[in-house]
C-alpha cells in the first residue's frame, strides 16, 4: 500500500462520519434526522465542562476508575523460560475488567446515558452479544431510573445465562432476537428496527465503535479514558511508552479505546485481535480484517465478512462478544493504513489462554480478552526482554464460566 | 419521457390513483415470482416494486425479512433479479419497475456496472433504503448516466427543514414512508397522512407514493386519495406462496386493491 500517511492519525473522522473511505451514515431516512440529532447533541455536550465532569464523577465513585495497570509477573517469567535467550517482554494488564459491571463497556454506556438525559430521550435500548453492554446498560439505567429493554440473539442468550439473569434484576426487559444466526448482528437489526418505530422518546446506546456517525467516534471517545490511564501508568510505572499494545476485537471498542491515544506515538506498535473461531481458513471465524472486504452494513462502510454477492456472512466465535461479521470503521482505516496490526487467535487458543492466564496471575479473563492473552503469549516471548507490552483485559470470566466448563467437559 | 414519468401522466390523464404492488424476488422460488411478476400489469398494477432480498434487512418488518430469507434460499442474486426483469421486459415495455433493496449488494456487484446492467434489463428506477442523501453522491453519478431515476423516501420524521435536501436529488416519483416504523407492522391513519401529503406537496411537483403499513383496498384507495400512488406490499406475502394456488390468490388480491385505488377520482 503506497498511500501518503496523514500527518495524524488521531484527526478522523471527517464531517462525514468517515475515516477514508469508512464509517459514514447509510441509514434509512427515518432514522437519519435522529442520527444527526445525536451527532449535535454530543457535539454539544463535548463542549459542555459539566458533561465532562459528571461522567468522570461517574467514572471515580461509582465505576472505579482508574482501572489499575498490573505488572503480570508469573506471566511474564513464564513466557521468559520458553523464550530464548534475553527475550520475553514486561507484560502488563490493564485491568479494565475490575470495572463495575465486570468490563470496558460501562465507560461508554454512561456517557451515552449521559447524552440521554440532555437530549430528554426517556427510554434507553442497546443490543448485546456476551451481554456485557447489556449489563452495563441496564445498570446505567436502573441508576438513572430509565427503562431499558436490550435486544439479544436468541443464542447468545443461551451461552451467556448469567449474564441474561443479571440484566433482569438490574430491572431491564431482554429480547431475544430469533432472526438470522441469532447473534449480536441480528441484535443490532433489530434494534434498530425497534428504534426507527420509537425514535421519539427512544436513545439507542450502542456498545461498539460501530453503526452510524457519530456512534464510532463518540463510543471511541468515551472509551480512550482506558488509553489516557494506561499511558499515564506506564510513565509513572516505568517511566516510558509501552513497545505494544495488544487487546481483543469483536466491534473493536476496547482496543479503540486503547489505541486511540498511542496512535500518534510512532514507537508504540499495536495489535488488534480478531477471533479466528475454528481457523481462519475455515468457515467458522469472526475475522472481519482478516477475511472480509469492504461493504456497508448497519450504518457504516466497513471491512465485512460476506459472500461474493455482497451477502452478510453469520461470524463465528466462542466468545459471544467476539462474533460479529463487521468491525469498527476506523480498525478498517487503520488496517488499510498499516498503523494497526490485525491479528487473530482462534477458540482453542483462548481456551488454553483461558485457563493459564487464570492459574498464573489468579485473574479469569473473559473470552474476548482471552483471545488478546492468547496472542500475548505468542507475542512476547518474540520481544526482547526489556520491551513493555500491555493488553487490555477488557472483562472479567464470570460470565463465561459455563461456557468454558462445557468445552472442557466439565459438568456444572 | 421514462416509463415512470409517462406512466404518472397516464394515470394523471385518467384522473384516478395509482397502485404499486410490491413482490420479493425468487420469494418463494423463481418461477413462482415470475408468474407474479408476468400477472401483475393484468391485475392492475401501475407500476410494479421488486424487493431484492438481502440477509440484513434493516428497514424490514417480519414478513418481509421471511420474503427475503426465502428469496435468499432459493437462490436469490441481483444478477438474478436483473434477469426477471429482462425476462418481463419482453412482454411488457410499458409498465414501470423499480427494485428497491439494500446497498451492499449493489456495491458488491459494482455500483456503475449495476446501473448500466439494471437500466440495459429495462430496469426504470432504484430504491436503495440504506442511502440516505448524505450518502447518495456515491450513486447518484452512475444513476443519473443510465437514466435511472433515484427514488427518494420521506419519512414522518423527515422535517421541514430537510425536506428540501432530501428532495433535491429525487426523480421519477417520491416514495412517503407512512409510519416511523419498519414494514408490515402499524398503518398510519388518514389524519397522520392528510397532514403530512401536503407538506411534502409544498416542496416538489413529482406524483407521491404512500408505502409501509399499507394493507387493504380500503387503505390502498385512502393512500391514492391523500397522495397519487399505494405501494402494498406485506400483505400480498401473507397469502402463502407456496400453495399451489398462490398466485391466482395474490393477483386476485392485486386485482382487488386496483379496483380501489382506481375507482379514487382525481383531477385530471
Amino acid at each position: 500500500m503506497n498511500k501518503p500517511l496523514p500527518n495524524s492519525f488521531r484527526q478522523g473522522p471527517d464531517a462525514r462520519g468517515r475515516f477514508g473511505q469508512f464509517g459514514g451514515r447509510f441509514v434509512a431516512e427515518t432514522l437519519m434526522p435522529l442520527i444527526l440529532e445525536v451527532e449535535q447533541a454530543y457535539e454539544a455536550a463535548k463542549k459542555d465542562p459539566a458533561f465532562e465532569t459528571e461522567w468522570r464523577r461517574l467514572l471515580k465513585d461509582y465505576v472505579g476508575r482508574p482501572s489499575p495497570l498490573w505488572y503480570a509477573d508469573r506471566l511474564t517469567k513464564h513466557l521468559r523460560a520458553k523464550a530464548a535467550p534475553g527475550h520475553g517482554a514486561k507484560v502488563y494488564f490493564k485491568r479494565d475488567e475490575l470495572n463495575h459491571t465486570g468490563a470496558h463497556k460501562i465507560n461508554a454506556v454512561l456517557g451515552q446515558i449521559l447524552l440521554a438525559k440532555r437530549m430528554g430521550k426517556t427510554r434507553i435500548i442497546a443490543e448485546t452479544g456476551a451481554g456485557q453492554h447489556g449489563v452495563a446498560t441496564a445498570t446505567a439505567c436502573a441508576l438513572f431510573d430509565l427503562p431499558c429493554t436490550v435486544f439479544m440473539g436468541a443464542t447468545d442468550v443461551e451461552r451467556q445465562q448469567p449474564n441474561v439473569f443479571r440484566m433482569k434484576l438490574l430491572g431491564a426487559e431482554v429480547i431475544p432476537v430469533t432472526s438470522g444466526a441469532s447473534t449480536l448482528k441480528d441484535a443490532m437489526n433489530e434494534a434498530l428496527r425497534y428504534w426507527v418505530a420509537n425514535v421519539h422518546d427512544t436513545y439507542y446506546c450502542i456498545g461498539t465503535v460501530a453503526g452510524p456517525h457519530p456512534y464510532p467516534v463518540m463510543v471511541r471517545d468515551f472509551q480512550s479514558v482506558i488509553g489516557e490511564e494506561t499511558r499515564a501508568q506506564m510513565m509513572a510505572a516505568e517511566g516510558r511508552l509501552p513497545d505494544a499494545l495488544v487487546a481483543a476485537i469483536g466491534g473493536g471498542s476496547n482496543a479503540m479505546g486503547l489505541f486511540y491515544p498511542f496512535l500518534d506515538d510512532e514507537s508504540v506498535a499495536m495489535y488488534g485481535v480478531e477471533a479466528a473461531g475454528h481457523g481462519v481458513d475455515t468457515d467458522q471465524h469472526a475475522a472481519s480484517l482478516t477475511k472480509g472486504r469492504p461493504g456497508v452494513l448497519h450504518g457504516n462502510r466497513t471491512y465485512l465478512l460476506q459472500d461474493e454477492y455482497g451477502q452478510i456472512l453469520e461470524a463465528h466465535s466462542i466468545s459471544a462478544g467476539l462474533d460479529y461479521p463487521g468491525i469498527g470503521p476506523e480498525h478498517s482505516w487503520l488496517h488499510e493504513l498499516g498503523r494497526v496490526n490485525y491479528v487473530h487467535a482462534t477458540d482453542q487458543e483462548a481456551l488454553d489462554a483461558f485457563q493459564l492466564c487464570s492459574k498464573l496471575e489468579g485473574i479469569i479473563p473473559a473470552l474476548e480478552p482471552a483471545h488478546a492473552v492468547a496472542y500475548v503469549l505468542r507475542l512476547a516471548p518474540t520481544l526482547p526482554a526489556d520491551k513493555l507490552v500491555v493488553m487490555n483485559m477488557c472483562g472479567r470470566g464470570d460470565k463465561d464460566i459455563f461456557t468454558v466448563a462445557k468445552h472442557l467437559g466439565v459438568e456444572l | 419521457m421514462s416509463r415512470i414519468a409517462t406512466r404518472f401522466a397516464k394515470v394523471k390523464a385518467e384522473g384516478r390513483g395509482a397502485l404499486i404492488p410490491f413482490l420479493e424476488a425468487y420469494d418463494p422460488d423463481p418461477a413462482t415470482s415470475m408468474a407474479l411478476l408476468r400477472g401483475f400489469p393484468g391485475a392492475g398494477a401501475d407500476l410494479i416494486e421488486i424487493g431484492v432480498p438481502f440477509t440484513d434487512p434493516m428497514a424490514d418488518g417480519p414478513t418481509v425479512q421471511r420474503a427475503g430469507q426465502r428469496g435468499l434460499k432459493a437462490g436469490a442474486t441481483l444478477a438474478g433479479t436483473l434477469a426477471m426483469v429482462r425476462d418481463f421486459r419482453r412482454e411488457d415495455d410499458a409498465t414501470p419497475v423499480i427494485l428497491m433493496g439494500y446497498y451492499n449488494p449493489i456495491l458488491s456487484y459494482g455500483v456503475e456496472r449495476f446501473c448500466t446492467d439494471a437500466a440495459a434489463s429495462g430496469v426504470d428506477g432504484l430504491i436503495v433504503v440504506d442511502v440516505p442523501p448524505e450518502e447518495a453522491d456515491e450513486i447518484e453519478p452512475a444513476t443519473q448516466a443510465n437514466g435511472l431515476d433515484l427514488i427518494r423516501l420521506v419519512a414522518p420524521t423527515t422535517d421541514d427543514e430537510r425536506l428540501p435536501r432530501v428532495l433535491s436529488g429525487t426523480s421519477g416519483f417520491i416514495y412517503y414512508v407512512a409510519i416511523t416504523g419498519i414494514t408490515g407492522t402499524r398503518s398510519a391513519t388518514s389524519e397522520a397522512l392528510a397532514a403530512a401529503i401536503p407538506r411534502v406537496r409544498a416542496h416538489t411537483t413529482l406524483p407521491i407514493a404512500i408505502g409501509f403499513g399499507v394493507r387493504t383496498p380500503e387503505q390502498a384507495a385512502e393512500a391514492a386519495r391523500i397522495a397519487d400512488a399505494a405501494v402494498v406490499a406485506s400483505n400480498l406475502d401473507e397469502q402463502g406462496r407456496a400453495k399451489p394456488d398462490a398466485v391466482r390468490k395474490v393477483l386476485d388480491q392485486v386485482r382487488a386493491l386496483a379496483e380501489a385505488v382506481r375507482a379514487v377520482r382525481k383531477a385530471a
